[in-house]
This record gives C-alpha cells, sequence and structure tokens, in this order.
C-alpha cells in the first residue's frame, strides 16, 4: 500500500490553528491575570450587542481584554471549523479525521464552558476552561504533527532486515523512557491544573515571597497566621482574604515544580545515553536524534517556566509575567505529549542494545503477508 | 372617663417603653502599626479613569484617626435576628465615583434598598457575590444611567461588590437582620441607637483588623451605654 500523499496546504493550515490557539491561550490568561473574567456581564452578547459589534466605547478596562478574548476564540473556533472539514474531505487516515472531529467539539465546548461561567456567574468553570484550554492546545498541535511530513517520513513499523546472512534481526529500546516522559508530562497537566485553581482563587499571591514562604522553608498555617498574613496584605486588585487551603496549594505548586524539574532532568539524562551503534538504516537516526533535542527544549522551557515562576511572586503577580507562566506551562505539556505521541508511535521500534534471533525466511514472510494485507500505516 | 383612663394607661406605657431604649455609644482604636497604604498604580494609569482623581489614589484598608481611631468597623449587637425593620428604612446609596466605590464599607438591613449610583463618565459593572446565599449578580452601568437597586434577604458580612471593568474597585457590605448597627467614622466612633433595655453582646468587625469580630458585653438600661473596642495588629 502507498503511504498518502502529504497535504503541505493542509499542513500549514493546521499549524495557523495550533499558533492561533497559542495565541489564544495568551489572550485568555491574560483576562484571568487582569481579573476581567466578568467584565462583560451577558454572553453570547456582549452588553447587548453581538459580540463582532460591540462599539469601540466599550473597549476599557478589563472589558477590551475580555472581549478581545471572545474575538479571538471565536477565530480559533472558525479555524478549526475549516480544519476539521478540510480533513474530513482531503485526509485518507480515518483516524486523523476523527482527531479533527474532537477538536471541533472540544472548542465548542471550550466557547460552552467560557459562556456558562460569565451567565451563571460561576468562577469554578474557568478551572474546568482553562484546563480544557491547554488540552485543545495539545489536539491542534498533535493535528499539526500528523499532517506533517516529518511524520510521514518516520520509520516503518516492521524492522528492516539486516544484511548479516543469519536474518538475525537486531532490535534497539528506548528503554522506560517513554513511559518515564507519559508520566512527567502527566504531571505537569496536575501541576497546570493545580496552577489554573490557584489563579481562580481570586486572591492574589497566597505567599509573597519566594524561595521562602512567609520567610520560613514550611509557612506556617494556623488561624493565627493566617489571620496575620491577612491583616498585613495590601491586595489592589485580588480583595479575597488567603486561606490556608490556597497557601497549601501554593506549596504543592511549588514541591511539583521540583518534581518535573528533576524528571524532565532525568528524560534528557536518558536520552543522551541512547547508544549510537545501533541505529536503523532507515531515518531512524533523525528520529533518534529528533527525541534528544526535543528532551533539550523541554529542559529548557522547564527553566524558564521555574523563573518565570519565581519572577510573578517577585513582581507581585504582574499581570506581563503571569500570562507568561501560563504560555510556558502550555509549550511544556505539549512538548512532553508530542514527545510522547512520537515515541509511542513505534513501540517496537528501539534504540538501544537488545538482539533477538529469528529466522530470516519467517521474518520475511511476516513483512510479506503485512504489505499485502495493507496494515502498514502511518 | 373610662376611656380616658384607658388613654392615660396606654400613654404611660408607652413613655415606659420609649424610656427603656437608649443608645449604645462607644470609640474603636487601633492598637500596632498597620502596613502602609499601596498606590492604585492601575486607577492612576487608566487611560479614562486616571483623569478623573487628583492626587495619587492609594487604598484604605486602616483609616486610623486621631488618637488611633479606627475607621470603618461595623459594629452590631449580636444574636438578634428576625427584627429587620429595611423594607421600611430608607435607602442606603453606593456611588462610584473617581473609578472607586464610596463609601467603600457600609451596612444596611435585609429587605433595605441598597441604591448604586454611577457618577463616573464611564461603564462600570455592578457585580455581587455573595458567601452566604444571597444571589450574585453582576450587572452594566452605563455613565448617566439609571441607578441601580439591591436587596438582600440573608444576613451576611462583608459581602463583596466590585467592578470587573476597573479590577481595583471594591466595596464591602455587611447586611443585617436587625436596626441595631453603625460603622464607625474617621474618629473611631459609632452610635447604635434605640436599642430596647437588656444584656447584649457587641461585636466589631473590620475587615483587615477583626474580620471575625471582637466582642463585649453591654447592659442597656435608662441611659446610654457606652462599648469601646481596641483591635490589634498583630
Amino acid at each position: 500500500m502507498n503511504a498518502p500523499s502529504h497535504n503541505p496546504w493542509l499542513h500549514r493550515f493546521a499549524v495557523l490553528t495550533a499558533a492561533a490557539t497559542f495565541l489564544l491561550l495568551g489572550v485568555g490568561g491574560l483576562v484571568t491575570s487582569k481579573g476581567a473574567g466578568m467584565a462583560v456581564p451577558d454572553w453570547p452578547t456582549s452588553y447587548g450587542y453581538n459580540m463582532f459589534a460591540l462599539p469601540f466605547k466599550f473597549w476599557q478596562g478589563g472589558v477590551l481584554y475580555e472581549h478581545s478574548h471572545r474575538l479571538v476564540a471565536s477565530g480559533v473556533g472558525l479555524l478549526t471549523t475549516i480544519l476539521v472539514v478540510w480533513l474530513w474531505v482531503k485526509e485518507p487516515r480515518r483516524w486523523v479525521k476523527w482527531l479533527g472531529v474532537i477538536a471541533f467539539f472540544a472548542v465548542v465546548l471550550q466557547g460552552v464552558l467560557g459562556g456558562l461561567r460569565v451567565v451563571w456567574l460561576k468562577d469554578e468553570i474557568g478551572i474546568f476552561h482553562a484546563t480544557l484550554a491547554q488540552l485543545f492546545f495539545v489536539l491542534t498541535c498533535a493535528l499539526a504533527l500528523f499532517t506533517s511530513r516529518w511524520w510521514r517520513t518516520l520509520p516503518s513499523p516492521l524492522p528492516p532486515l539486516l544484511s548479516d546472512g543469519r536474518g538475525e534481526q537486531q532490535s534497539f529500546s528506548l528503554g522506560n523512557l517513554p513511559g518515564f516522559v507519559l508520566a512527567t508530562t502527566l504531571l505537569i497537566l496536575c501541576q497546570l491544573i493545580l496552577g489554573a485553581t490557584m489563579r481562580h482563587q481570586h486572591a492574589g499571591l497566597a505567599i509573597p515571597d519566594f524561595p521562602l514562604a512567609y520567610g520560613k522553608l514550611w509557612p506556617a498555617m494556623d488561624a493565627d497566621s493566617v489571620a496575620r498574613y491577612n491583616q498585613q496584605r495590601v491586595e489592589i486588585v485580588a480583595a479575597n482574604p488567603i486561606t490556608a487551603f490556597q497557601i497549601s496549594l501554593q506549596m504543592a505548586h511549588r514541591l511539583m515544580a521540583v518534581g518535573i524539574l528533576i524528571g524532565v532532568g532525568a528524560v534528557v539524562w536518558g536520552a543522551r545515553r541512547w547508544s549510537p551503534r545501533f541505529s536503523v538504516s532507515d531515518g531512524g537516526d533523525s528520529l533518534k536524534a529528533g527525541l534528544q533535542r526535543l528532551a533539550f527544549v523541554w529542559f529548557g522551557l522547564i527553566l524558564a517556566q521555574v523563573a518565570l515562576g519565581a519572577w510573578t511572586i517577585w513582581s507581585n503577580k504582574a499581570a506581563d509575567v503571569a500570562t507568561a507562566h501560563v504560555l510556558v506551562g502550555a509549550l511544556s505539556l505539549v512538548t512532553g505529549a508530542l514527545w510522547c505521541i512520537i515515541s509511542f508511535r513505534r513501540p517496537v521500534t528501539q534504540f538501544g542494545c537488545k538482539s533477538v534471533s529469528t529466522s530470516a525466511r519467517d521474518l520475511r514472510e511476516t513483512v510479506f503477508k503485512a504489505r499485502a494485507a495493507g496494515s502498514v500505516s502511518k | 372617663m373610662k376611656i380616658s383612663s384607658v388613654i392615660a394607661v396606654i400613654a404611660g406605657i408607652a413613655a415606659v417603653q420609649v424610656a427603656s431604649a437608649a443608645n449604645i455609644t462607644g470609640t474603636v482604636t487601633l492598637n500596632g502599626t498597620p502596613p502602609p497604604e499601596k498606590e492604585i498604580t492601575p486607577l492612576k494609569e487608566d487611560a479614562t479613569c486616571g483623569k478623573l482623581t487628583e492626587g495619587t489614589p492609594t487604598t484604605h484598608f486602616f483609616v486610623v484617626g486621631a488618637n488611633k481611631g479606627l475607621a470603618d468597623v461595623v459594629v452590631m449587637l449580636k444574636g438578634i435576628s428576625g427584627k429587620s425593620t429595611g423594607a421600611s428604612a430608607p435607602p442606603v446609596e453606593l456611588n462610584q465615583k473617581g473609578c472607586q466605590y464610596v463609601p467603600s464599607i457600609l451596612a444596611l438591613q435585609t429587605g433595605q434598598k441598597l441604591i448604586v449610583k454611577n457618577s463616573d463618565p464611564v461603564l462600570h459593572n455592578v457585580h455581587s457575590l455573595s458567601a452566604a446565599g444571597n444571589p450574585d449578580k453582576n450587572i452594566a452601568q452605563m455613565a448617566g444611567s439609571p441607578d441601580l437597586t439591591f436587596t438582600f434577604d440573608k444576613p451576611e458580612n462583608f459581602l463583596k461588590f466590585k467592578c470587573d471593568v476597573h479590577g481595583w474597585m471594591f466595596a464591602w457590605i455587611t447586611v443585617v437582620d436587625h436596626p441595631y448597627f453603625a460603622v464607625t467614622d474617621k474618629d473611631g466612633k459609632f452610635t447604635i441607637k434605640n436599642v430596647p433595655a437588656g444584656k447584649y453582646t457587641v461585636v466589631a468587625m473590620h475587615r483587615k483588623a477583626a474580620p471575625t469580630g471582637v466582642e463585649k458585653e453591654v447592659e442597656v438600661k435608662d441611659a446610654d451605654a457606652t462599648a469601646d473596642f481596641t483591635l490589634e495588629v498583630k
């Protein structure tokens, strides 16, 4: 069976949709950072107007951020709809078509969640809205990956025969690294959910200093101490009093950040240890190199994220810094997710040192049958 | 003669009732050094609101007057419910002026009307957030538009009002189920009027210094009673 031909414009459109989603994450993050989530009290209208016809006199203060968010979100919804239709018509791989359909329903759900948060006056919905935003971004990036030429040039799922005459198959091991990357990526997702929960408390900084917490390694959280913290706070835009629960959320966030830093550092270390001796001849070198580079990029993102987290506290939660922290968090999640997708694509494709003997005739027959059945897909 | 006797008795009873009510007065002072207030930078930097304020707008969490008198303390009798006269009481006004709520702390009864005015030439949205079961509302109020009216059915301490268009704007409304309350003035002084004779627990609450309140026992007889409070900044 011939591999489906690459559609460069479809791929470029998928990249555009992913980029627009990233922009939307930033605009949406700014809405929360500015405390403007309820600045437009109605939905789907805006101050009674059609959302696309809101007069400019309304575009002030928090309305500017929330209304911009709605407009960009509409744009992403439109791009996603076009992408889904394009995939359905032109994409030969059924699973990619259905991923597009999932993306469509996800963006619709995201819009509804955002609207319900406004009309129901339920701030807690914002946590689900924020989490789904991150997952949707992963999905759009995955669609961009799957529609890329590079994805289609990855090595075939079946290992090629080596010309050693004995038909001895060399197989190559990623070891436990893909599973470890998956676990670290899930940890990042948990961290993002934790961060969204913290941001939607609208209580500002639960702990105003870093790396210490109220001057200690572990802050006091008894009632008298929390009362003292609230007495000494002079908040300007986030006027909810802080609670012991919020302080513990912040501490959990800090500890999880350490765990993620160690986890991604271990991934870099593990990827560096891949032996160059057992590369397959069918492009596996580029795959291995790609995954190694991605691991380094991932580590760089995590270092940047730690720095932004500290800066968020030192700047008393400046809106632009806090929003940058959200965006780098999203990039960290998507990097881990893509690493997983790429590495799990070939569970039997491995880099390492492990020999499995089998007869050359058996292997040739297996390859022939698989190709005849057309079960090879990319 | 009989009728005049009845009238005289009734008048006597009424006189006794009036004589049995008195005021509770007092002063709330602050011990300790509160944190310095901060400049409301986003207000100053706002393109429209910045022009509506003079000088440097600052937060005002601890308004301490002469002799350490603390303003914005809600003082009320504790443990009384179902005595609200709010429906017939005059409305209380909350104004949006210079892109700030004026006053930022006030108190009213359940069923009493709260009139929210927009005296600014800008859009505000009036967003109430209750933690005690009063319905939340989020209503746009354009410049020059009619006043908004709110009433609350459930007692609540420091129900929050905010403007999501201007994120620094906050006011806190304490809703009381009876008429025996007051808010201290700039010198920390208060008067709770026409309290019937009896023994009471008086509680003084300040959003920062004592959000859950400091209590004192007071007995009201024929003359005004006094209840002074000292709140601490730790």
